[in-house]
């Protein structure tokens, strides 16, 4: 389709063809024609936000939870560079996004002019790529190519800066049809040889672990499904990053527990002691490692990414695959069964009776209160009662994302959005209106701390205006709760700077909003007022009152390799657990 | 310990990539970003028709820093091709240094005969300096160099590697 427009209904015509429906963003001077024109149509629906990272959060809360990819729209200049964070967010958590961001004309361009920015150049290092356009002649392509970008290989995040002159140029407009990208062409398939040698290493194992990570839930709902039939036809245990959470079900009996600095004690010994690995779309995090050169010292580890770049970079791997989850996946499943393939069921029996031994340890235990709410049993009370229903859950960063990934437990993919990698606080809230988006019928809920809450907070606003009942679960400890851990840890307990002190009335700034505000400190009062927060069909701000020296354990103490867990029953050896060397790290 | 401690061996990296405004601060700041050595950098455009330009990179590293570092460069949107011309095969490679010397009497004939032994061209002279043009490995133009130090060497420009594959195949 050719069809001369201007610049910003190139824009509008452009998201129309990628099948757009909504859209995150704020205007200003440099992008007042691209919402001129989308004044004229109604077909994208437009997302008004309070400040252009909750719209960077927002669009990732929707990519994430719906598979498509999210979009967002700012203005130039300080619009650009408050959207940094969430692209950065979306980087390193590989969420497909599409940025908009008006620029100064071009003749202005490098002239310090009002509201300019170098946008390529600052996002540059935080994008999986971008573009500045400067003809006119450029630009739809430049559209469809991003989203290409955005969504194909490993995903992420793309600025397409467009400065005003170019929004008001008539052009010719081509559609998504003719568009086939130059040079990236990123390979989905593995290589046949590898996935045969992959099916003879994993049959042959002895003590297998299938450690997964965001990839499996990036790869899309089908390769969490070929994942369950391979767990299922193997018997191997199953663990998962911090990301990957869903995408394996928790109850299932070969479910190990989240693996990692906070992981299981069951997830991160048989990590120790595996003899095969199988990391699939997974990137060996320091999060997860623990101590690298103490890091499943005796395996073979087989590595399925669709990023070379993730092969190798912190841990050497025996066998890498280079692919897509779902396609590499269905091809060992099919040699697999090929081959007859047997595993050694003596074997496995005897391994899994070593791992029920350490599940026996029950490193997520805490002791119970009727004093006090324990952060663990709000996460569990809300579990309880909303497990059956259909529920999304967002975080914020520290504590209580932790405990949430702990204590809730996911069946499905796109059900758990939280800021991984970047550890974003002030993701949650943003992130739970963007889900909302996608999802108006269902239940979203953000859990979150009394200190990142409020560093978005201005984003329920947002929910009120556009009707969005998302519920805001705060674990109040007027901590900054993981700080404090950490100094507790690192720094002898002295608490610089980490105490909230001035906290708001959380229920009157819920009702100041317009929402709806509970508080709750009784454990005797926590389910009924939880069920009353479900009950309301408006945004809800929940104050939830905790132990405030709450730690979250188990934990591997930085520079300790995965068997040197510090467990919930020994909790004072969190007291000298980090040396010098351990010190350094973050 | 950790393989990245291996000891560093120095590697040449052939890329082509897009001629678009930006694509060298992509490929710089890739290794500024994530804390790789650049010994040496050089780009131009090799196709017009195409706009394709060829960008050659010598850097240091542990093996596997090498190998991430390729990956990382191949996973750029408008990078085509990187090839890691240290694995392949001994490679041709190529430095163009302009020298200037600065003296009179003996030392001039001294510089002269320097110049002439590593076959250095002459190429600007006035009564008392000269500005040698020199092309070879890095390592001769190193030595050359030091030669012409004591002799009154005023400044030195180089272009930094420019490498090519051995045999009839093209990168």
């Amino acid at each position: 389709m050719m069809r001369e427009m201007t610049g910003a209904e190139m824009v509008m015509q452009a998201l129309i063809d990628q099948d757009v429906e909504h859209m995150f963003g704020y205007p200003g001077g440099a992008v007042l024609p691209i919402y001129d024109a989308m004044f004229h149509q109604n077909q994208v629906k437009h997302i008004l936000v309070r400040h252009e990272q909750g719209a960077v959060h927002m669009a990732e809360g929707y990519a994430r939870s719906s598979g498509k990819v999210g979009v967002v729209l700012v203005t130039s200049g300080p619009g650009a560079t408050n959207a940094v964070t969430g692209l950065t967010d979306a980087l390193l958590d590989s969420i497909p996004l599409v940025c908009i961001t008006g620029q100064v004309p071009t003749h202005l361009i490098g002239s310090d002019a009002f509201q300019e920015c170098d946008t390529v150049g600052i996002t540059r290092p935080c994008t999986k790529h971008n573009y500045l356009v400067r003809d006119i002649n450029d630009l739809a392509r430049v559209m469809h190519e991003a989203f290409y970008v955005a969504q194909n290989g490993r995903p992420g995040p793309v600025v397409v800066d467009i400065p005003k002159d170019v929004q008001f140029a008539k052009g010719m407009y081509v559609g998504p049809e003719n568009i086939q990208h130059r040079t990236y062409q990123p390979r989905l398939k593995g290589d046949p040889e590898k996935i045969k040698a992959a099916v003879e290493m994993l049959a042959k194992a002895r003590r297998p672990v299938l450690y997964t990570g965001g990839g499996v839930i990036n790869s899309g709902p089908e390769a969490s499904r070929v994942l369950r039939e391979f767990a299922r036809l193997s018997g191997y245990p199953v663990t998962s990053t911090l990301m990957g959470l869903g995408a394996f079900p928790a109850s299932d009996r070969q479910w190990l527990g989240m693996l990692g600095m906070h992981g299981t004690y069951e997830a991160n010994m048989a990590m120790h002691d595996c003899d095969v690995m199988l990391c699939i779309g997974a990137r060996f995090d320091d999060r997860i490692t623990g101590r690298l050169d103490a890091f499943s010292p005796g395996s073979k580890k087989i590595h399925i990414d669709i990023d070379p770049s993730s092969i190798n970079k912190n841990v050497k791997v025996d066998l890498p695959i280079i692919g897509d989850v779902k396609h590499v996946l269905e091809d060992i499943l099919t040699v697999w069964r090929g081959m007859k393939a047997e595993p050694d069921r003596k074997a496995i029996a005897s391994w899994w009776s070593q791992i029920d031994k350490w599940r026996a340890r029950k490193s997520l235990a805490f002791p119970s209160s009727t004093r006090i709410i324990k952060p663990q049993q709000a996460i569990k009370s809300l579990y309880e009662q909303v497990k059956d229903k259909d529920v999304y859950i967002t975080t914020e960063v520290g504590q209580h994302q932790m405990w949430a990934a702990q204590h809730f437990h996911f069946e499905q993919p796109n059900r758990w959005m939280t800021s991984g990698g970047l550890g974003t606080m002030g993701y949650g809230l943003p992130a739970a209106i963007g889900v909302q988006v996608a999802h108006p019928e269902s239940l979203v809920i953000d859990i979150a701390g009394e200190a990142s809450i409020q560093m978005c907070l201005q984003e329920l606003s947002t929910a009120l205006q556009f009707d969005l009942p998302v519920k805001i679960f705060v674990l109040n400890n007027e901590y900054m709760g993981m700080v404090r851990q950490w100094q507790d840890l690192l720094h002898g307990g002295r608490y610089s700077h980490s105490y909230s002190e001035s906290l708001p009335d959380f229920v009157k700034l819920a009702e100041a909003y317009g929402g709806v505000g509970i508080r709750c400190s009784n454990p005797a009062d926590l389910d009924g007022a939880i069920h009353e927060m479900l009950s309301v069909n408006r945004p809800v701000l929940f104050d939830c009152l905790v132990d405030k020296t709450e730690n979250v354990l188990p934990m591997i103490p930085s520079g300790k390799p995965h068997n040197e867990m510090i467990m919930p029953d020994h909790p004072e050896a969190l007291d000298d657990a980090i040396d010098e060397e351990g010190k350094m790290l973050v | 310990m950790p393989p990245v401690n291996d000891p560093a061996e120095r590697h040449t990296l052939s890329m082509l990539v897009d001629n678009e405004p930006g694509v060298l601060a992509r490929i710089v700041g890739l290794f500024s970003g994530r804390g790789y050595n650049i010994d040496s950098l050089t780009v131009s455009e090799v196709s017009h028709a195409s706009h394709l330009s060829r960008i050659t990179v010598v850097t240091t590293g542990a093996p596997m820093i090498i190998e991430q570092i390729k990956s990382q460069l191949d996973r750029l949107v408008p990078v085509h091709r990187v090839v890691d011309l240290t694995v392949v095969g001994k490679a041709v490679e190529r430095e163009l240094a302009l020298i200037k010397v600065r003296g009179k009497g003996e030392i001039r004939q001294e510089a002269l005969l320097i110049a002439d032994s590593f076959r250095a061209r002459t190429v600007d002279t006035t009564l008392e300096s000269f500005v040698f043009e020199i092309t070879g490995k890095p390592e001769k133009i190193d030595q050359f160099v030091s030669l012409l130090e004591p002799l009154g060497l005023v400044e030195v420009s180089r272009t930094g590697v420019a490498a090519i594959g051995r045999g009839p195949e093209g990168m």
